[in-house]
C-alpha cells in the first residue's frame, strides 16, 4: 500500500504542534501587553473637554488648593466637580470676555450644567471612596499625577486593578504625611520605606484586600 | 386530586415540621421534587440530540462571550450643579422625615435621598408609630414613586390640557353652584387625618353650605369605626398598649401584620416575649379565621369561619361577666351544642383573661362586624382594662363618617341626578365599590367628573378629567399617627409629572386657586401656633393667615420638620363608657341559621350539607385595595402564609378542598420546584360569579373560602392589569367582609400559581425549632436534642483568623410575624430585580431573603413558624470552594463576599448551598432603559446583569461607609452603628446583626442565649447567621 502522505507531513506536523504552542504563548503576551496598553486604560491620553480647562494654570499658575474645587474631597466618596458658581466666583471678574469662558457664563446664565468628560473613570462595580484615602495618608498627586503639569487632564495611572491591590499590600510604599497629602510639590523621600511603615503605624492602615472592600 | 387529603394515612407524627401538604402526606412524587434541584432541565439534559445542541451552544457563548470582555469602557460624563445646594455634599445621602398614611393613618419615616432622588425608605426612631420600623408597604413606596406607570398628564377625556384650562373649567362649574350654594356638589375622598386638608374641606363645605363631602377608603378600618359608635354612642379612637399586656385575645385580629399602629403594635408584642424573662411573657389567644400572622404567633388558636367568631366573642364575655352580651335566643352562631374542646377553650381564655384583670387586652379584627368590636369594648371595660392596656382618645380620622352609607349616599344621589360636579380625590371608587353599589354606572350621570389619582385607572377612564396626583414624597400635606401625633409630610423631590396634591385641587375652590401646597400647609400650622404654645410668649390670639411667620413659629416648624412629629399632638386619653346590650349582627344570625350550628374546635365538624359555603373578603397582604397592584416589589413578594405572588386565589382549607375535589398540585413543569397547578373553580355567590384558582391552605377554617381583594384589575397598568380575579365584583354592601351562600363548582380548567413555598427547599433540613415555656424554664437544652455539631477541625481548610470585625447576625424565630418588611427593605436596599409571575413560576425569583414557612401537627390548625432565610455567611462555606474563578471568596471579617465581575454563571455555588440563598441572574431582569427606575436604585450597590450569581451580603455597602465614617473621626466602630437594611425595616425587631469578636456586642450575647440554634449545623457549614428558637407560652389548662 502506498504511503498516503508525504514524508515532509512529519516535520509540517511537529512545527505546527510545537509552533501553535509559542503562537498561543505569544497571543496570550500579546493581550496582556494589550490590555495594559494605555489604548485600553487610557491611561496618559488628555481628553477633550467642553472647556479648555488647565490644572496647570490653576494649580501651578495660581497656586489654588485642590480643595478649593473638589470639596468633597475629605467627607465623600466623591471628591467633588465644582458647581459653576465656584468658577465664576473669580471668572466673574477676571477674563470675565473671554471666549473661552463662553460654555461657563452660558452655563451660569442658563442654569445648565457643563457636561464635563469623565477622566478617571471606574468600572461600576467598583466603590472608590476618596475621603478615606486622604485621611489615610494617600497624596492626590500618588493617583492623579502631577496634575500642576497637565494642561489638560489626563489618568496617570492605569487604574487596574493590580494598580489598586500594589498599593492595598504595601501601602507604606505610597503614603505620606497627611500635611502633605493636598501637596503637588511633595516627593517621596530616600526613606520612604521607613517613613512608610512609620505611617502606617501611626494612621491605624489596614491592608485590606478582601473583595468586598472595593466591590459590592 | 391533590395528595393532601387528610384521609390519607397519615404518615407524619405530631411533632414533626412540614413546610408543605405533600411533605406531611409523605407523598413519594414529592419526595422526588424535593431531590431534584433542576428538575425542568433534567430531560433536557438525558435527550441526546440536546445535549449536544447543549454543548454547541455551551462552546459557542465559551467562544463568544470571552470576546465580550474586550468592550473599551464608554466614556462618561459629570454633570456637577450650577449651584451646588447648601447643605448637599455630593456622594453622601440626606435623609428627611416625612410621613406616609395609608388608610388615614400615618407612619413616620425617614428617606434617604442621593443627589435629590429619594431611594429609601426608613422608619423614624421619634415617630411612635415607627419607632424606626416600617411595613412593607412603606418600603415599596419608593419604586411607587418612580413607576412609570403613573398618571404623567393632565387629561380631559384623554386630551392633554394645561391646568389653566382645568381651573377654567372648575371655577365655571362652581360660579353656576354659587348661587345654589353647591347643591350640586360632592367632594368624595378616602379617610382624612390630615388636618390641613380637614380645614380645606370644611372651608369649601362653608363656601357652599349644602355641598357634601363623602368618604370611601376600603383600606381604613370601617367596621372597628362602626363598633365604637356602637359601644360608645359616637366614634372613638382606640388603641392599644400590647407592652402592658399579659393576655391577649384576638377576635379574628390581625394587629400584628395590618392596620393601624400595626408596626408599633408588632414591636411592643415582640418586647413582651423575650424569654429572657420568662415571668414577663405575654400570652395571646387568637379566633382565626384566614390564617394570619397574628394567629401564627398565637399562642393558641382557634380557627373558625369568621361568623363564628361573633358568638364564641358573646360567650367569652358572658363568660367574664360581661352584661348585656347574650345573643338572642336560636342565633347563638357556634352555639351551645360546639364540642367540648371548644368550651374547654373558652373557659379557659375566659378564666385566663379574669386572672389579669387590668392587664389583658382584646382586640377586634377590622373584617369582624360592629356588634364584635362592642363586645371587645366591653369585655375590656368589664377587665379594666380600659385606660391600662386600652386607650381610648378622639378619633384619630377627621370626621370619621359610616364610609358605606356615604358611598350609598352620594351613588343615589348621582342616580338621582343631583350631582352636578364630582370631585374624587385620591382612590379608585369605581373598583373598588362593592357590586351592588353601581357606583360606575351612577358617575356618568355627573355633569362634571374629576379624579385625581395617581394613576390613570378604572375611575379616571369614567371621569372627564384626570388630574395627576403627586406621590408623597413629592408633596407637601400633613397626617396623623395611629396615637393621634402629627407629623407635616415633606417633599423629597419635584413633583416628577407636574403633579398636584390635594390641597392644590382644594385651593382651586377658594379665591386662591393658585396657592402652593407648602403655603396652606404652613399657613395651617401657623394659624394653630397658638394652640400648641408656639409663639413667643404673647401666645394670644391666632396669627392671621397671610400675617407672617413670628421667628418662633420659624424655628418650631423647622423642628417639626427635622424631626418628622409635632410634638404634643398626640391624642389625650378620654374615658368613655359602654351604653347598654350590644344588639347582634343580623348576618351572623343569617349564617347560623344557614350554615347550621356546628363545632368551632379545629373544624371538627363536617362542612355544612347542602355545600353551601362562606365567602370571606380580605384586602390583600401585598397589594390591598388594589392601590399598589402595580408595584411589582409587592406583586412579587410572596403573602405571608400563602407565599403566592402575582395572584389572588381562593383560598380553602384541606377539607373544603377535598370537599369540592379541588385542589392544586406542586408542578415540575418549568422550573425548579415550580409552581402550584390548581383548579379552577366558579364562585356562585348571590347571583354573581367570577372565577378563580383554588389554593389549598393549612389551618384555614372548613366550610369557609377566603378570597384576597385588589386583583383582576383593568387598568392598573402595566405590572398590576390582569393579575387574579376581581373579588369585588361578589362583595355587596351588606357582607363586606364574609356572608353565607357561596357555592362553589369546579370548572375543569387548570391554572398556574406562583407559589414559593416550594422554591428553595432545604431537603426536609434545617427546621425552625420551638418548645413551650415551661419546658424551656425547666430544661431548656430540650431545644438542643439530638443535635450533632461536628468539631471545628473537621475541615480540610484552614481556620480564618479575624484580627478586626467578625460580623453576624441572628434571627429571632420567636418575634418574626412573616410580614415581609425585611424582603422589600432587602429589595429596595440592594437593587434587587422583580423578575415577573413567568419566572416565579421556574422558581427564579431573586430575593435575597426569603421567609419560610414552617408548620407543625395537624392540617386543620398547625402551628405556623416562619423562618428568614438570607445568606448564612458560613465559616466554612460550601459556595466557596466550587467556584471555579474565585468569585465568591471569604473576607477579613467573615464576609463570603460575592464579586459579580468575576462570575461567569457555572451557578456551581448554588447547586453547592445547602441553605438555597444563592440568586443567578437567568436573564437580564433589571431594567435597564427606563428612565425613572434609575433614579430609584441605591448607588452604592451594584445593578446586576445576567448570568451573575448574587446574594445577601449582610448589607456590605453600610458596613463599608460605617467603617470609613469611624475610621475618620478615629473612634472605634460601637455596637449599633451598622443597621443591615432587614433589621432597621423589622417591625419585631427580629434581627439583629454586629460583632461577633465583641463579646459585649447585642448579637454576641445573643449568640450565646441558650436559645441559639444554627440552620443545618450538622454539616459543619458554621454559619454566621443564627436563630432563635421559638418558646410558647402555652397556657397548662389547655395543653398544646
Amino acid at each position: 500500500m502506498p504511503q498516503i502522505f508525504h514524508r515532509s507531513t512529519n516535520t509540517i506536523a511537529r512545527v505546527s504542534i510545537f509552533g501553535a504552542v509559542f503562537f498561543i504563548a505569544g497571543l496570550l503576551l500579546l493581550a496582556t501587553a494589550v490590555s495594559r496598553s494605555s489604548w485600553v486604560t487610557e491611561a496618559g491620553v488628555p481628553r477633550e473637554q467642553p472647556i479648555q480647562f488647565s490644572h496647570e494654570r490653576h494649580v501651578a499658575g495660581n497656586g489654588i488648593d485642590c480643595r478649593y474645587c473638589h470639596t468633597s474631597v475629605e467627607d465623600s466618596a466623591f471628591a467633588g466637580i465644582p458647581p459653576t458658581k465656584t468658577c465664576m466666583n473669580c471668572h466673574s471678574q477676571i477674563f470675565s470676555n473671554s471666549p473661552f469662558l463662553e460654555p461657563v457664563r452660558e452655563s451660569f446664565h442658563t442654569d445648565r450644567s457643563i457636561e464635563w468628560t469623565r477622566v478617571h473613570d471606574l468600572p461600576d462595580f467598583v466603590y472608590f471612596n476618596h475621603s478615606i484615602h486622604v485621611h489615610k495618608g494617600v497624596g492626590c498627586t500618588t493617583c492623579h499625577g502631577q496634575v500642576d503639569r497637565m494642561p489638560l487632564m489626563w489618568q496617570a495611572k492605569s487604574l487596574q486593578m493590580e494598580w489598586c491591590v500594589d498599593c492595598h499590600r504595601e501601602p507604606e510604599r505610597y503614603v505620606r504625611p497627611r500635611d502633605a497629602v493636598f501637596s503637588v510639590e511633595y516627593a517621596p523621600p530616600a526613606n520612604q520605606l521607613e517613613l512608610g511603615t512609620r505611617l502606617v503605624a501611626e494612621y491605624h492602615i489596614q491592608k485590606l484586600t478582601s473583595c468586598s472592600t472595593c466591590h459590592r | 386530586m391533590s395528595p393532601l387529603n387528610s384521609s390519607k394515612p397519615d404518615n407524619a407524627g405530631p411533632r414533626t415540621w412540614w413546610r408543605a401538604l405533600e411533605e406531611r402526606a409523605g407523598d413519594p412524587a414529592f419526595q422526588e421534587l424535593l431531590h431534584n434541584e433542576f428538575p425542568s432541565q433534567v430531560e433536557a439534559i438525558a435527550d441526546p440530540v440536546a445535549r449536544r445542541t447543549f454543548l454547541k451552544l455551551m462552546g459557542a457563548s465559551l467562544a463568544l462571550g470571552g470576546f465580550t470582555g474586550c468592550t473599551l469602557q464608554p466614556s462618561e460624563k459629570i454633570v456637577p450643579y450650577v449651584r451646588q445646594p447648601e447643605e448637599l455634599i455630593p456622594g453622601r445621602p440626606l435623609f428627611f422625615a416625612t410621613a406616609m398614611a395609608l388608610g388615614g393613618v400615618a407612619i413616620g419615616l425617614l428617606v434617604e435621598s442621593h443627589e435629590g432622588r429619594p431611594t429609601k425608605i426608613e422608619g423614624n426612631p421619634l415617630h411612635p408609630g415607627s419607632l424606626g420600623a416600617t411595613d412593607a408597604f412603606a418600603q415599596a413606596a419608593v419604586l411607587g414613586l418612580y413607576d412609570p406607570d403613573r398618571s404623567q398628564t393632565l387629561t380631559n377625556l384623554g386630551d392633554i390640557r394645561p391646568w389653566s384650562a382645568f381651573l377654567g373649567e372648575l371655577r365655571a362649574a362652581l360660579a353656576a353652584q354659587q348661587p345654589l350654594k353647591g347643591a350640586g356638589v360632592r367632594i368624595l375622598t378616602e379617610s382624612v387625618s390630615s388636618p390641613t386638608l380637614a380645614a380645606q374641606i370644611r372651608d369649601v363645605l362653608s363656601r357652599f353650605p349644602s355641598a357634601k363631602w363623602h368618604r370611601w377608603d376600603p383600606a381604613s378600618g370601617e367596621q372597628a369605626r362602626a363598633g365604637a359608635r356602637l359601644a360608645f354612642g359616637e366614634y372613638v379612637g382606640v388603641r392599644y398598649r400590647f407592652d402592658r399586656a399579659d393576655v391577649i385575645l384576638a377576635l379574628d385580629s390581625d394587629f400584628l401584620g395590618c392596620g393601624p399602629g400595626s408596626v408599633r403594635y408588632a414591636r411592643d408584642f415582640a418586647e413582651r416575649r423575650r424569654p429572657g424573662q420568662a415571668g414577663r411573657m405575654n400570652r395571646l389567644y387568637a379566633l382565626d379565621s384566614m390564617p394570619s400572622s397574628t394567629g401564627a404567633r398565637a399562642d393558641h388558636r382557634l380557627p373558625v369561619r369568621p361568623s363564628e367568631v361573633e358568638g364564641l366573642a358573646r360567650r367569652i364575655a358572658a363568660a367574664i361577666g360581661v352584661g348585656g352580651v347574650e345573643q338572642a335566643t336560636g342565633s347563638s352562631a357556634g352555639g351551645q351544642t360546639t364540642s367540648d374542646q371548644t368550651a374547654r377553650w373558652i373557659n379557659a381564655v375566659a378564666k385566663d383573661l379574669q386572672a389579669h384583670r387590668g392587664s389583658s387586652l382584646v382586640v377586634a379584627g377590622d373584617e369582624q362586624p360592629a356588634a364584635v368590636h362592642a363586645v371587645a369594648h366591653a369585655m375590656n371595660a368589664a377587665l379594666g382594662n380600659a385606660g391600662s392596656t386600652v386607650i381610648y382618645t378622639d378619633p384619630v380620622e377627621a370626621e370619621p363618617a359610616d364610609q358605606l352609607a356615604s358611598l350609598g349616599d352620594l351613588v343615589n344621589d348621582m342616580n338621582a341626578g343631583a350631582v352636578d360636579l364630582l370631585v374624587i380625590i385620591g382612590g379608585n371608587p369605581v373598583y373598588t365599590a362593592p357590586a351592588d353599589v353601581p357606583f360606575g354606572a351612577a358617575l356618568s350621570k355627573v355633569r362634571l367628573r374629576v379624579h385625581l389619582g395617581l394613576y390613570d385607572d378604572e375611575t379616571s377612564a369614567l371621569c372627564h378629567w384626570q388630574i395627576p396626583e403627586t406621590h408623597f414624597l413629592e408633596a407637601w400635606s400633613d397626617a396623623r399617627a395611629y396615637d393621634g401625633t402629627a407629623s407635616i409630610v415633606q417633599p423629597l423631590i419635584a413633583p416628577l409629572y407636574n403633579g398636584k396634591s390635594a390641597h392644590e385641587l382644594l385651593a382651586a375652590f377658594t379665591d386662591r386657586p393658585e396657592r402652593s401646597g407648602y403655603d396652606i400647609v404652613r399657613d395651617y400650622w401657623n394659624a394653630r401656633a397658638a394652640d400648641l404654645k408656639i409663639g413667643g410668649g404673647d401666645g394670644a390670639a391666632a396669627p392671621k393667615p397671610g400675617a407672617g411667620f413670628s421667628a418662633a413659629f420659624e424655628s418650631a416648624w423647622r423642628r417639626w420638620l427635622h424631626d418628622g412629629l409635632i410634638p404634643g399632638t398626640a391624642l389625650s386619653a378620654r374615658t368613655v363608657a359602654v351604653r347598654g346590650p350590644i344588639p347582634s349582627t343580623s348576618i351572623a344570625t343569617m349564617i347560623a341559621g344557614a350554615a347550621g350550628p356546628r363545632g368551632a374546635a379545629g373544624g371538627t365538624a363536617p362542612p355544612p350539607a347542602d355545600g353551601a359555603l362562606e365567602i370571606v373578603f380580605r384586602s390583600d397582604p401585598s397589594v390591598l385595595d388594589g392601590r399598589f397592584a402595580n408595584n411589582g416589589w409587592l406583586q412579587e413578594l410572596p403573602k405571608p402564609i400563602t407565599k403566592l405572588t402575582w395572584d389572588n386565589a381562593v383560598l380553602v382549607s384541606p377539607k373544603t378542598a377535598e370537599m369540592l375535589k379541588v385542589g392544586g398540585v406542586p408542578s415540575m413543569q418549568g422550573g425548579e420546584h415550580g409552581q402550584i397547578v390548581s383548579d379552577v373553580v366558579e364562585l356562585r355567590y348571590r347571583g354573581r360569579s367570577v372565577k378563580g384558582a383554588a389554593f389549598v391552605v393549612p389551618g384555614h377554617p372548613d366550610g369557609c373560602a377566603t378570597v384576597h381583594l385588589g386583583y383582576g384589575r383593568t387598568r392598573a397598568g402595566q405590572v398590576g392589569s390582569g393579575t387574579g380575579f376581581n373579588a369585588n365584583a361578589l362583595r355587596t354592601s351588606d357582607a363586606m367582609s364574609f356572608g353565607p351562600g357561596l357555592q362553589i363548582a369546579r370548572t375543569g380548567e387548570r391554572y398556574s400559581l406562583a407559589c414559593t413555598q416550594y422554591h428553595h427547599l432545604m431537603e426536609g433540613r434545617g427546621q425552625v425549632r420551638a418548645i413551650t415555656r415551661d419546658e424551656f424554664v425547666r430544661n431548656p437544652s430540650a431545644l438542643k436534642e439530638g443535635d450533632q455539631t461536628p468539631p471545628k477541625t473537621l475541615t480540610l481548610y484552614p481556620e480564618h483568623k479575624y484580627e478586626g470585625h467578625k460580623w453576624g447576625m441572628t434571627i429571632d424565630v420567636n418575634a418574626c410575624i412573616g410580614c415581609n418588611a425585611c424582603v422589600v427593605g432587602c429589595q429596595s436596599e440592594n437593587n434587587i430585580p422583580v423578575v415577573g409571575k413567568a419566572q416565579v413560576l421556574a422558581g427564579r425569583e431573586m430575593h435575597w431573603l426569603r421567609i419560610d414557612t414552617y408548620y407543625r401537627g395537624p392540617v386543620d390548625n398547625p402551628e405556623t413558624y416562619f423562618q428568614p432565610v438570607p445568606c448564612m455567611q458560613c465559616e466554612n462555606a460550601p459556595c466557596e470552594v466550587v467556584c471555579p474563578v474565585g468569585a465568591t471568596v471569604h473576607s477579613d471579617e467573615g464576609l463570603n463576599d460575592m464579586v459579580y465581575n468575576r462570575c461567569v454563571g457555572t451557578r456551581y455555588c448554588s447547586n453547592n448551598c445547602p441553605y438555597k440563598v444563592r440568586r443567578f441572574n437567568f436573564l437580564l431582569y433589571q431594567d435597564w432603559t427606563t428612565p425613572s427606575l434609575k433614579l430609584g436604585r441605591n448607588p452604592d450597590v451594584t445593578v446586576r446583569s445576567r448570568g451573575v450569581m448574587e446574594k445577601c451580603t449582610y448589607c456590605v455597602q453600610r458596613i463599608n461607609e460605617a467603617k470609613i465614617d469611624a475610621e475618620k473621626e478615629e473612634r472605634p466602630l460601637k455596637d449599633g452603628d451598622i443597621k443591615t437594611a432587614c433589621q432597621q425595616v423589622c417591625p419585631a425587631d427580629a434581627i439583629v446583626f454586629g460583632d461577633l469578636n465583641d463579646p459585649g456586642s447585642r448579637v454576641a450575647q445573643l449568640q450565646r442565649e441558650v436559645r441559639n440554634y444554627a440552620l443545618l449545623a450538622e454539616l459543619n457549614t458554621r454559619p454566621r447567621t443564627t436563630y432563635l428558637a421559638v418558646v410558647r407560652n402555652v397556657n397548662p389548662e389547655l395543653g398544646e
